[in-house]
């Protein structure tokens, strides 16, 4: 008490640093809510986000070797890929166009790959003529099945130069 | 005729009904009439006063007026199309066909809801371009002016979402296309269009996502903002009138 009345200053200095109560559960409320907040949007987004999907499986068997001539662009339609077939081997081309996602043709007149969107041209091995594609259409890995099937997987994009030897 | 019209009025007015309904009286007086207005829940936000020049034809032509006019004919024809109309393939383009050669007046609802759409659209901009030009962006109009850019975006999102719905090669291509320009953003790019198409490609997923937008979320938000944005006109101090209008 005399210690009060020898230095009211400090002591109001610590009576202002003191949360009050309402203070306190005003704070705690807040954040709580806070955090059910970022809670509710996390939630939410996963929501949003499916987790089956019946979509095409991305590995897929593409049938015997011989079902493709030497020297030949085949389209799958239900893929969207190409199966082009040299000298040197196979490679799986992409049909989906690198610029906004429509389905490119296979033009053997004049041995080009074009878009019919908005006149995007690449050669059989997806490299890209002229635009508007900035890239180059992606390679798939494909691979022989042990009982010598084409099998392409859609996930792994590989190097343009990798062929398949058969 | 006349007369006996008035009389039956006048004894309707006295009624218990009428006055627990309209509580200020008839309104004969410039204070009964204002009253009148501020007590009305679908007029309370339109101006008591207006000044003259403003409700000339070149103060705006009309253009506001018809987007929102625009909006409820959308609605309501929207309303009518969702009775026979299914998201879900493929339904959806056939329910699409049906309303143009099968339902009786569906090509008429049909069209009115399209090319409503699309006039809406075309009006939105031009309501937007006279409001610039008239420097209707201006204090105290700049919030109001963020709200219609808010209702620019609604109404594409609007459009966008419906062009969809009819799920022909047009609508599908243009939403492959449309989406696949969000997956060139940085980082999220790819994230949001897995959301928003609810898969890696357009689908029964997307067809269904872009029909609850288009029937529910975005409508509401659309509802939401028409309210604030025909309140904030009245509270700005109503249309931007230039000098120039006072000659006519």
């Amino acid at each position: 008490m005399s210690d009060d009345k020898a230095n009211p200053a400090q002591a109001n200095a610590e009576a202002k640093r003191e949360v009050s109560r309402r203070d306190f559960l005003n704070e705690i409320t807040l954040g709580a809510l806070g955090v059910a907040g970022l809670g509710g949007v996390a939630l939410t987004y996963q929501f949003f986000s499916p987790n089956v999907l019946f979509e095409l499986p991305t590995t897929f068997r593409a049938g015997n070797p011989d079902l493709y001539p030497v020297n030949s662009v085949t389209f799958l339609q239900d893929q969207q890929i190409y199966i082009v077939r040299t000298a040197a081997g196979f490679y799986a081309v992409s049909a989906v166009c690198t610029h906004l996602g429509c389905i490119t043709q296979w033009k053997p007149e004049a041995n080009m790959i074009a878009c019919p969107c908005h006149g995007s041209k690449f050669q059989p091995n997806g490299k890209k003529i002229e635009g508007p594609a900035a890239r180059p259409q992606p390679h798939y890995a494909i691979n022989l099945t042990a009982d010598g099937e084409l099998e392409v997987d859609k996930l792994q994009i590989i190097k343009a130069d990798q062929v398949l030897k058969v | 005729m006349g007369a006996s019209f008035n009389t039956a009025l006048e004894s309707l007015r006295t009624t218990r009904v009428w006055k627990s309904i309209f509580r200020r009286g008839p309104a004969i007086t410039n204070r009964t009439r204002s009253l009148a207005v501020f007590g009305n829940l679908f007029l309370h936000w339109l101006p008591v006063k207006v000044r003259e020049k403003s409700l000339r034809v070149q103060a705006a032509y009309y253009l506001g007026s018809l987007s929102l006019l625009l909006f409820i004919i959308l609605v309501v024809t929207g309303v009518l199309l969702m009775f026979y109309y299914h998201p879900t393939t493929p339904k959806a383009y056939n329910d699409m066909k049906d309303l143009r050669f099968v339902v009786s007046n569906g090509v008429f609802v049909r069209n009115m809801h399209r090319v409503g759409a699309h006039l809406m659209v075309l009006l939105v901009f031009w309501h937007m371009f006279h409001v610039f030009y008239r420097g209707g962006y201006k204090p105290p109009h700049e919030f109001n002016w963020v709200v219609g850019i808010i209702l620019l975006l609604l109404t594409l999102s609007l459009s966008y979402t419906g062009y969809l719905l009819p799920w022909d090669q047009l609508a599908f291509w243009a939403v492959t296309v449309g989406t696949n320009i969000i997956s060139a953003a940085p980082v999220i790019g790819n994230e949001v269009r897995f959301v928003a198409l609810g898969g890696h490609i357009v689908s029964e997923n997307t067809l269904l996502r872009f029909y609850v937008l288009h029937v529910v979320i975005l409508p509401l938000l659309a509802f939401l903002f028409i309210g604030v944005h025909l309140w904030r006109v009245q509270k700005d101090g109503g249309l931007t009138v230039g000098s120039k209008d006072d000659d006519g």
